[in-house]
């Protein structure tokens, strides 16, 4: 049997307009709405999609985060995941620990291929697959815009997309892949899936257990709001907004 | 200690990107601000390495460094990270530094964790040695990091800094020699160029965008590429343009495509959701044609015409087009 492990990232829903929390160097997360993060929804979904094109395939998604983050991870088990790894903590973990403590998770077990985002729309910071491939010493395929496997887990052909057009590079498997928007439209979880979801295995972990050392190597020392535009004005007519451009902006 | 800055900077095997330029920029910015005492610009590729490197010897380095390699002549993640970690044997920079672009996001993270050190990406401002500024929450928050390592690796966005300009007295440029062995399990197959003859859209002074209310690839064409043909502009497109494939991806404008700060930035019926104005919200003057007067587009625009695109294009390029002759 193949194993594939997604990781998966509990953030701000992106229809959330932030607000920066009194302390300064974090977001208020009062009222808010915590998702998957996008991009992980969307390597859950290629997962499941291998799973159903390849038989033998189990699922894996493993997420690290605080109590709540185990709502994510049954939203993935809905969608058709097959068990789930909750590592619990409400330190603050950055791309860093993330992928210490996601090595930690991929030797405890044999997984043939890692499907994870490409970044967490919240500190985009666009880290933590290549990290973890390096360390685990694994090729790697980001910006995944289609993913083909062989049907015995050996190699993996992927489209990428890269600056300046699409690049097609074939890596063996084991190997990291993160996803970009265009790899496939997930899934909604069915009424059935969310039903079934409940009784899906759901390991959770202490963080504090695996003696992993996750002191950030980035530390937030403060937020602010960017500078806000200046109000701009509503021209009436094309000849106007040609005449603002060339006489006012000076830009045509 | 002697306390150096490593930038990395691409080539094709025959040129320097402007991108690169940028990096370059970034890291003698860096340098001066906070005493840096060297910097290095580093090269990988295959034949026509040594030529790309002559060409950053004027720019401001203190030495040009360069790899040739046959397994260097196409990117691949791995082969590129393990001739950069043999580089950094011989050398210890206190910073590495490269461009956040796809190369630098896919290679950058490597070097950090064979480093061991925290990485700061898509920087867009130094603060001090060891704090940068840059955007999180699709640019909602302007966040100050600081990298708690001794050693830090950064990106920086290509959009915040200027080019860097030659006219420095030529440094010295060498060769590393350096092994690295063949299966690293990544091979190339092909590239899919998006051929196009107008200005890279990071580096344009002038950028059309349209959505996905143009409709169809032929109208995307006829309104926005037209528009932008008359104007010398780039052209960028919203992701659901692009997800509806009127646009190549490579045209994504936003906080998970290109960002993007061009002197002129025109969008035509784009609605203006966070994830597209997270990547254009620098540009000097922003455009913004809809016909919905409650678009968020509006917000940002410093120019708003609230008409039809469909009539408004075409009389756009008829007058523009006129001006010109
Ligand atoms: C408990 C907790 C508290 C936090 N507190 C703050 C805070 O106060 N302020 C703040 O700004 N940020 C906070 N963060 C977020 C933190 O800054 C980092 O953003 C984050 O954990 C590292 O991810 P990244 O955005 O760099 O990931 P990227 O490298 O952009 O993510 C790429 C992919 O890595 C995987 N991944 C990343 N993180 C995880 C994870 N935790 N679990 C599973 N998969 C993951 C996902 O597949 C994701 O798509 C917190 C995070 C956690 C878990
Ligand atoms: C994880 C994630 C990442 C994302 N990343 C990006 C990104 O990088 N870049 C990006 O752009 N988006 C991104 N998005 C998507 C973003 O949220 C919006 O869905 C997208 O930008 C909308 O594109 P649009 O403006 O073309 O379409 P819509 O929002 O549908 O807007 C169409 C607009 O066209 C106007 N219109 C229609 N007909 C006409 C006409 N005849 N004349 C004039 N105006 C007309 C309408 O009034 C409307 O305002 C991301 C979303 C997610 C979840």
């Amino acid at each position: 049997m193949a194993k594939i492990l997604v990781p998966i990232k509990r953030v701000v829903d992106y229809e959330t307009k932030v607000r920066i929390h009194a302390d300064g160097n974090k977001i208020s997360e009062d009222g808010v709405k915590w998702i998957v993060n996008p991009f992980d929804e969307i390597a859950v979904e290629e997962a499941i999609r291998l799973k159903e094109q390849k038989g033998d395939v189990e699922v894996v998604v493993a997420s690290i985060g605080p109590d709540g983050t185990s709502e994510q991870l049954r939203t993935a088990l809905a969608m058709g995941a097959d068990r789930a790894i909750h590592v619990n903590t409400d330190a603050y973990i950055d791309s860093d620990a993330a992928h210490r403590i996601l090595a930690e998770i991929y030797l405890r077990d044999s997984f043939q291929l890692v499907i994870m985002g490409k970044q967490a729309i919240d500190s985009d910071a666009s880290q933590t697959g290549q990290l973890l491939a390096a360390r685990l010493g694994l090729p790697q395929a980001t910006f995944a815009s289609k993913l083909v496997i062989d049907d015995s887990f050996a190699t993996a052909t992927v489209v990428r997309e890269v600056d300046g057009g699409l690049e097609t590079l074939r890596i063996k498997l084991p190997a990291v892949v993160t996803t970009d928007l265009r790899l496939n439209q997930p899934r909604y979880p069915s009424l059935p899936g969310i039903v079934k979801a409940k009784k899906k295995p759901l390991d959770v972990i202490e963080l504090s257990g695996l003696g992993i050392d996750t002191a950030p190597k980035v530390r937030i020392v403060s937020m602010q709001p960017p500078a806000p535009r200046k109000a701009g004005v509503k021209v009436g007519s094309v000849a106007e907004l040609l005449d603002k451009l060339s006489n006012e902006a000076k830009v045509i | 200690m002697s306390r150096v800055i490593l930038a990395y900077i691409e080539n094709n095997g025959v040129e320097v990107p402007k991108g690169s330029l940028s990096t370059i920029q970034a890291a003698l910015l860096l340098k001066k601000a906070h005493n840096y005492s060297g910097l290095v610009g580093l090269l990988l590729g295959g034949d026509g390495t040594e030529e790309a490197a002559k060409k950053v010897a004027a720019f401001g380095l203190d030495e040009v460094l360069y790899v040739k390699n046959n397994l260097l002549k196409t990117y691949l993640a791995t082969n590129y990270a393990l001739a950069f970690k043999k580089v950094l044997e011989t050398l210890a920079p206190t910073v590495v530094l490269a461009l956040a672009d796809t190369r630098g996001r896919d290679l950058m993270p490597r070097i950090s964790q064979h480093l061991d050190a925290g990485q700061a990406s898509d920087v867009i401002e130094f603060v001090d040695g060891g704090r940068f500024k840059r955007p999180m929450y699709a640019g909602n928050v302007l966040a100050t990091v600081e990298i708690t390592t001794a050693r830090k690796v950064v990106t920086v966005r290509q959009s915040a800094f200027d080019v860097a300009k030659s006219g420095a007295s030529e440094c010295p440029i060498r060769e590393l020699s350096i092994d690295i062995s063949a299966d690293s399990g990544m091979e190339f197959l092909s590239f899919d160029t998006v051929k196009s003859a107008r200005p890279q859209l990071v580096e344009a002074d002038r950028i059309v965008s349209g959505g996905v209310s143009l409709k169809s690839k032929e109208n995307f064409e006829k309104y926005i590429v037209a528009l932008a043909d008359v104007l010398g502009a780039a052209v960028g497109a919203s992701r659901a343009a692009v997800d509806a494939e009127y646009a190549p991806n490579d045209w994504q404008v936003g906080q998970t495509g290109k960002i993007v700060a061009p002197k002129l930035y025109i969008a035509v019926g784009i609605s203006g959701a966070i994830q597209h104005i997270a990547g254009m919200k620098s540009s000097k003057t922003i455009v913004a044609i809809n016909k919905d007067p409650e678009a968020p587009i509006f917000d940002v625009a410093d120019y708003g015409l609230v008409a039809d695109l469909y009539q408004a294009v075409p009389e756009l390029i008829s007058v523009l087009t006129a001006s010109k002759s």
